[in-house]
């Protein structure tokens, strides 16, 4: 089965709107809290019984990470949802905005009841004008039923969501730039602790979830946290969205089953385009290392088991690669990004992304060393644990990943000045 | 503000139409009273639109006044953010994402289509001042690469024909807007946005 939790009413007509999202028992968690039926305490309780792990790549459980706001601190708190979608070959929390935003919205005002926070901002990225437009109209048809604003429903519970932009910084999505920028500052991530759960926004306590992850919430209280959970496998509950892109024939968000076997979700992509074969596939968007054809031909896509092959599940982009890709031209893309993105705060992140960069283009212009690839390895590892945040780990990991197992592709280009595979 | 060198003639409210001191005072009442800076991103997109799809030190120093915030608050967030453009550039910015999944797909196909068809590299702007193409990273649009934005708008799957037609499409809303031109004599307070088919 696909489309059971953020794409639920993918299926209907307009699928956005208030109707939409109604008839497939939208609001209707909404309803019963107002009504009494369920606490604060069951909701956590529910989401841990789920096993509902962070949706925007750390996979940390969003149970766990709910019951850390402190609900009786007096004083203003803030439920964030980070929609700054960046990680290279992540497209999925666009679609939820654009095709569910209801879902979305009654994640977070849920989130806000649990957490007695009255305020929340959805953080989308620059470029999301459409995304926004989508959410702006499901706000206006959300505050009109009364589902946010003051006494939601004729209850005590009041809650106000306001959508935010950035304006391109993929650091954003690093969740304490993302509360900087939100303060209407450069998005220079914060040292932790103290975590955003007791210094947030405004200096206040604040939750920061991944857009997929409010998102699945509505649906979990609806049918319960068992369901969720059993939909995917113990310690890995429920649906993930998988962004597949790159060499397939039918690129697309497949919301499907965790646990589904790679090769499934290949063939739901319709196969490596024009009959090619395959070569390897970066699992969980750009910061995940890659693994061979052979690997992840017999791995199942959920945390664990894309862990233990040597990844991550990440953001749950899936770039599909053919035999005909170039591991030399796609490392140095990846390293360009990096270099493009780091906030220049700690110097192993701003001058060693910059270093990975110039080396793997230098290789790529034929003026490789043989002595470049030890460096690079020896500057990946001097960048990793060693900042503020986690983009000079996630810099790091793909070039070390590049290296293992595709070291021979690099050293030909270095002995041959020219790429191995497109000669 | 205090700057001396400011030129206090140049209100905001004397730089922009009304309508983008309007859609400002939306964002500001999304944030606390007491905070003035979490506005000003959302400013700076607003007047940059206004203003030739770029910012110059006196329309960052216009927002700071507005906003009630310190000049360098706004230069801060100005240089941080890459969709700010601190020098001139064309009406119509050409963004093409060259990141891995556009790469894998054409890319570079598409920013020498682009190269060949405007006359300009990556990276610079034409003479008309119309266009400016520049590469940028992942827009999370990646089922629909290779992509590029044009301004405020995305296309998906592009191919040769594809980008011919968002260029003649331009080139026409071109040729209308200097129609209405013409006939009006107010020709700089045009926006593109106003010029409907």
């Amino acid at each position: 089965m696909t489309n059971e939790v953020c794409f639920r009413t993918l299926h209907l007509e307009m699928p956005w709107s208030l109707e939409a999202y109604e008839s497939v028992g939208g609001y209707s968690t909404l309803k019963r809290i107002v009504a009494g039926e369920l606490s604060f305490e069951t909701i956590i309780d529910e989401l841990k019984l789920s096993a509902l792990r962070g949706r925007g790549g750390a996979g940390f459980p969003t149970g766990l990470k709910w019951s850390f706001m402190p609900r009786n601190l007096a004083g203003q708190k803030y439920v964030v949802c980070n929609s700054d979608e960046g990680e290279p070959g992540t497209f999925k929390d666009r679609d939820i905005l654009r095709y569910n935003p209801h879902q979305l919205i009654e994640g977070m005002i849920i989130a806000g009841y649990v957490m007695n926070a009255t305020v929340g901002y959805n953080y989308m990225r620059g470029e999301f004008y459409e995304p926004l437009e989508r959410m702006e109209i499901a706000l206006a048809e959300a505050r009109k039923k009364n589902y946010i604003g003051n006494n939601i429903l004729g209850s005590d519970i009041n809650f106000e969501l306001h959508n935010h932009m950035g304006a391109g910084a993929y650091i954003c999505g690093e969740e304490t730039a993302l509360i900087e920028s939100i303060e209407g500052k450069k998005g220079q991530p914060r040292f932790k602790p103290p975590f955003p759960a007791n210094y947030g926004v405004f200096g206040r306590p604040t939750n920061v979830n991944n857009t997929e992850s409010y998102a699945s919430v509505p649906a979990i209280l609806q049918h319960g946290g068992q369901w969720f959970l059993e939909l995917g496998k113990p310690g890995n509950g429920g649906t993930k969205i998988f962004s597949v892109s790159g060499h397939v024939n039918k690129p697309g968000n497949f919301e499907v089953n965790l646990g589904t076997k790679f090769s499934d979700l290949l063939a739901m992509a319709g196969g490596v385009h024009g009959g090619k074969k395959l070569k390897a596939v970066i699992p969980g968007g750009s910061s995940s290392p890659i693994l061979n054809a052979d690997t992840v031909m017999n791995i199942s896509m959920d945390y664990d088991a894309i862990g233990k092959a040597g990844s991550m599940l990440g953001s749950g982009a899936v770039i599909v690669l053919d035999e005909t890709t170039c591991i030399v031209e796609l490392a140095a893309t990846t390293a360009h990004f990096y270099y493009e993105e780091s906030c220049g705060q700690c110097s192993p992140c701003r001058e060693g992304t910059g270093w990975m960069s110039r080396v793997i283009h230098r290789i790529l212009k034929g003026e490789g060393r043989p002595e470049d690839l030890d460096n690079l390895d020896r500057v990946a590892s001097n960048i990793m644990g060693r900042t503020i945040c986690a983009l000079g780990d996630a810099a790091a990991m793909p070039i070390k990943g590049f290296l293992k197992h595709f070291r021979h592709e690099f050293e030909y280009m270095i002995e041959h000045k020219r790429s191995m595979v497109k000669g | 503000m205090t700057d001396l060198n400011y030129d206090q003639t140049l209100h905001l409210k004397n730089i922009v139409p009304q309508r983008a001191i309007e859609e400002i005072d939306l964002w500001i009442k999304k944030y606390p009273e007491e905070r003035k800076r979490p506005p000003i991103i959302a400013a700076l997109k607003v007047v940059q639109e206004h203003n030739g799809n770029y910012l110059t030190e006196e329309t960052m120093q216009a927002v700071a006044e507005y906003l009630d915030v310190p000049d360098v608050a706004v230069y801060e967030v100005a240089t941080f953010y890459s969709m700010f453009h601190l020098d001139k550039v064309g009406r119509y910015v050409i963004s093409v994402c060259n990141n891995i999944s556009c790469s894998l797909r054409g890319a570079d196909k598409v920013i020498e289509q682009l190269q060949s068809r405007l006359n300009i590299r990556a990276g610079e702007t034409s003479d008309d001042g119309l266009y400016t193409i520049k590469t940028v990273e992942c827009m999370a649009a990646c089922a629909g690469a290779p992509m590029l934005e044009v301004n405020k708008t995305y296309y998906e799957n592009l191919t040769e024909e594809k980008i011919d037609k968002i260029l003649s499409d331009i080139a026409a809303m071109e040729l209308k807007r200097a129609a209405v031109r013409s006939t009006i004599d107010d020709a700089a307070s045009i926006e593109p946005s106003e010029v409907k088919d």
